[in-house]
């Protein structure tokens, strides 16, 4: 027989992880489940890493109302969860006259929208971009716009969930969901569980989640972008979050810090039939290349140090979905949750349990309810003396396992004692940055698998680089 | 602050052969930081043979061979330090480091860089397809084996024909693995022509030359890769598809000079992804030396000692005050066929009598001529019957032959009939 929970939400990622941290204010027993052996593992971990500012949702839409409500809530929320975020702001690029003309009609839907914006000449924009294409004539400058480090986000919000309450399954696939009257009944690869409530936060899989319980109107597409990482091999390359003119395609191939000072250049934009297909092709990657030249001519490819693909969760509606099942007021889709997804995540997470689930559950605050997390640690950013003296009270914080990225065995030994757990090879690199760099974890990754296999006590031949089935080694030698 | 005369960062053949050499020279506030827990660098993984030839005329495994200078630093009582990372080197020599026993900063009069080099990889190259497990550079699977002791697969293919995924084909083979080919982009090995032999011929092991992986396929771990031919501009061509099922992946697609840390500093690099040093191998900081894989990949060990040992030289004659700077400097050039050329400026009124000019060239080729250009002149001309990419040249030239102390000397390949 299973518990009965309040909630059970089906989705590990950024909307999830919202989702769970707002509920555990409440007093409310809640379950999270997650397909992956990490959260924030498909869509959340794939992506531009942009706090979009909201300039170009069309007004009035579910996008464009979460993107400037989320944007606007990412100071306190990344404070509170220590995680890395830079409002550098973007600029837009018109490289014609007939673009200029564009760039007014995006400054008017802006405008319409409440994002503070300026339109800039090609030389004002170059001012503040020098690597960025002499045939920019204008740009549209959104401020507010910014990078974060969405590895981080999500963790740290599902360990602010999991501190205050919140249960993670990791690793359990959804199958079915039966309608029990007074509740459901959750069917996974693992186990059954029964909540009164179900949230449907399964990214590019919700349609087949959302299926379970009714017919719906809606269908969900996986459309996929790759990506060139480049080394932080030079800071201030570009400063900004450099966009090209959107098109029906999207926002485009955009050229981008990241808040490692790593660069971002893509992606790329084609809608594929297996949900599940993150494999990077040479002609799309090519195009990749071809039209962030016309952003930034002169961007060193050899410092490319990843290529990756991420999938969007496109839906048919052209906008968010984010309403109870047509027949089942106690099952809620937040469904199609593509770009400003990440940007408006904040703000779903907040009108999905006050509004949506506040009308079938009584939400009563905990008493001891804690916004933070534990502060990290960030050695990188202390002074000689204060590193120093972290080391000499432990001494873990002195012995560097990741040499790109300058990570210690003293801050993965505090990874792994949080409450998200952290497993896989992967999920240390997500957290920390070991294997982030120019080597891809050629130096670290033997000594991230040993003290992944030393804290959980398991075989190094059972440490997994990520799903199942991704072990590393194979055998002990002769 | 603490303070030294050189610090050198790395402590493997080059950074060794550095400090052996500076303090035979009379400099004893050495101070080595290395960042493994044993001297050696990435010696400590190779276990085969074919180390020394040329220093020692023997044939030593790779700790051997580091083994030798190890003793030497001993001998000398030099101080170094492991498990040691340096964070940062200011412009004027500041050096932040850290290990267990706490993180500090010395000023150094002089800094050796000996940082060595890692391995080009997946993401580097962008190979399509899948991104699992099993894809992993030959020198991390090294690694695994040789200093951990677990095999990472047991169907494996090999991307590229550099030194150490020859070794690895053999190695793993030797482990019960089977190796079912080698997949080089060129139409020409990158590797050692004693290691095509002894790797892969005696094990039987088919070079597949003019091939690349075209697909990576596997969504947790890998399943199989499919190798296409590829045209002479390197692009695969349609319909020569053939699929493997393997499980592992080993690249070995060359090799990165480690040198973010000079980068940093602001030190100008050269083609070779190095530092632009002079002919005492300095950097255009004063009393910054580079040497070894950071500098420029070595093929062979025994060139990465005779390195170490100049900068060592170097570092001295600068702290005794005999290595002045000035301002006139020759340039060289990597011209026509050369991929790049160590040193990349020639301070003429230091230099020795002969000067090293070391260089890789870009494609394999016969009956050639290496060329000097002094300013538009031709003022050498060096025959080569065979010369190839995946073995360093190294042409010693007389000062002489350099008239000026301003000028740019390009090195470039020319075929035989050119030359006439």
């Amino acid at each position: 027989m299973s518990i009965m929970e309040d909630i059970i939400v089906i989705g590990g990622g950024v909307i999830g992880a919202f989702i769970a941290r707002n509920l555990s204010r409440y007093q409310l027993s809640v379950l999270v489940i997650e397909k992956q052996n990490d959260v924030g593992d498909v869509t959340s971990m794939a992506n531009s890493a942009i706090v979009h500012s909201g300039y170009d949702p069309l007004p009035g839409t579910k996008k464009a109302r979460f993107n400037v409500e989320g944007n606007a809530m990412f100071d306190e929320v990344c404070k509170d969860l220590d995680v890395e975020f830079d409002r550098c702001g973007s600029m837009t690029i018109a490289t014609s006259e007939a673009q200029i003309e564009t760039l007014r009609s995006l400054k008017e839907r802006a405008d319409q929208n409440h994002v503070p914006t300026e339109l800039l000449s090609g030389e004002e924009a170059r001012k503040l971009e020098k690597n960025l294409t002499p045939d920019c004539v204008g740009a549209l400058l959104c401020p507010t716009a910014g990078v974060i480090n969405p590895f981080n986000l999500v963790a740290h919000c599902f360990e602010n969930a999991l501190d205050n309450g919140v249960k993670l399954r990791l690793g359990e696939e959804v199958l079915g969901i039966e309608d029990k009257g007074e509740s459901f009944l959750v069917k996974t690869s693992k186990g059954e569980y029964e909540a009164k409530a179900v949230v449907n936060a399964a990214g590019v899989k919700s349609e087949e989640i959302a299926k379970m319980m009714d017919p719906i109107s809606w269908s969900i597409h996986a459309r996929k972008g790759e990506y060139y990482v480049l080394d932080h091999y030079q800071e201030g390359f570009v400063n900004h979050v450099l966009f090209p003119l959107p098109s029906e395609k999207g926002k485009g191939i955009l050229v981008t810090k990241t808040t490692s000072n790593n660069y971002l250049v893509g992606p790329s934009s084609e809608f594929v039939d297996d949900k599940d297909d993150l494999s990077t092709d040479v002609p799309t990657l090519s195009d990749v290349k071809r039209q962030a030249s016309l952003l930034v001519p002169n961007i060193p490819f050899y410092e490319q140090i990843r290529v990756f693909a991420g999938l969007r969760a496109t839906p048919s509606t052209h906008d968010f979905i984010i309403e109870p099942s047509p027949n089942h007021p106690r099952f809620i889709n937040v469904a199609g949750i593509e770009s400003p997804g990440l940007a408006s995540s904040p703000a779903i997470g907040k009108y999905v349990v006050e509004e949506l689930i506040g009308k079938i559950l009584p939400l009563v605050e905990k008493p001891d309810y804690k916004k933070a997390v534990r502060p990290y640690y960030h050695p990188a950013k202390m002074s000689v003396e204060e590193r120093d003296a972290l080391i000499k009270s432990n001494p873990d914080f002195g012995e560097i396992v990741c040499n790109c990225e300058k990570v210690s065995v003293g801050e993965i030994k505090d990874i792994l004692s949080r409450s998200v757990p952290c497993r896989t090879i992967k999920a240390v690199k997500k957290r920390t940055r070991a294997g982030f760099g120019k080597c891809q974890g050629g130096f670290c990754q033997p000594k991230v698998l040993l003290l992944l296999s030393e804290y959980f006590g398991v075989s190094p031949l059972d440490v997994l680089y990520d799903r199942d089935g991704s072990n590393i080694l194979m055998e002990v030698s002769k | 602050m603490e303070t030294k005369d050189i610090v050198i960062i790395g402590g493997g053949s080059a950074g060794m052969a550095a400090a052996v050499a500076a303090y035979d020279k009379g400099i004893r506030d050495i101070l080595v930081l290395e960042r493994g827990n044993f001297l050696g660098g990435i010696l400590n993984q190779c276990i085969h043979n074919g180390f020394g030839l040329n220093a020692f005329k023997e044939e030593l495994t790779g700790p051997e061979f580091f083994y030798r200078f190890e003793e030497e630093m001993e001998k000398r009582g030099i101080a170094y330090e492991l498990e040691t990372n340096v964070t940062s080197i200011t412009p004027d020599k500041k050096i932040t480091y850290l290990n267990r026993s706490g993180c500090k900063e010395v000023q150094a009069k002089a800094i050796i860089m000996a940082a060595g080099c890692y391995e080009r990889n997946a993401g580097a190259i962008g190979i399509p397809g899948d991104r699992p497990a099993g894809v992993i550079t030959a020198g991390q699977a090294q690694l695994y084996l040789n200093e951990y002791g677990y095999l990472v697969g047991k169907k494996v293919f090999i991307l590229g024909s550099g030194d150490i995924g020859l070794i690895m084909a053999r190695r793993m083979t030797l482990e019960g693995a089977k190796v079912l080919g080698v997949a080089e982009l060129c139409p020409y090995s990158n590797g050692l022509n004693r290691n095509i032999q002894q790797c892969l011929i005696d094990f039987g092991i088919p070079l597949y030359l003019s091939h690349t992986v075209t697909k990576v396929i596997g969504k947790s771990h890998l399943e199989a890769i499919e190798i296409s031919q590829v045209d002479e501009n390197k692009r695969p061509i349609k319909g020569t598809e053939q699929r493997f099922e393997v499980d592992t992946l080993l690249l070995s697609i060359g090799l990165i000079p480690n040198n973010d840390l000079l980068n940093k500093m602001g030190i100008p690099q050269s083609r070779s992804r190095g530092s632009v040093v002079n002919e005492h191998l300095e950097t255009s900081i004063d009393g910054v030396f580079s040497c070894g894989n950071v500098l420029h990949v070595h093929d062979l060990a025994d060139y990465v000692v005779d390195e170490g040992k100049t900068a060592g030289e170097s570092a001295a004659d600068y702290l005794q005050g005999n290595l002045p700077r000035h301002k006139e400097t020759l340039k060289t050039v990597a011209g026509n066929g050369i991929g790049y050329v160590v040193p990349g400026e020639i301070d003429m009124e230091n230099a020795p009598e002969k000067i090293a000019f070391k260089f890789r060239v870009r494609v394999p080729s016969k009956n050639v001529y290496i060329q000097y250009d002094f300013d538009g002149e031709v003022v050498k001309r060096i025959y080569k019957q065979t010369i190839i990419p995946s073995e360093m040249e190294i042409d010693r030239l007389p000062k002489s032959l350099f008239k000026k102390k301003q000028g740019t000397i390009t090195v470039s390949l020319i075929a035989k009939e050119e030359a006439k």
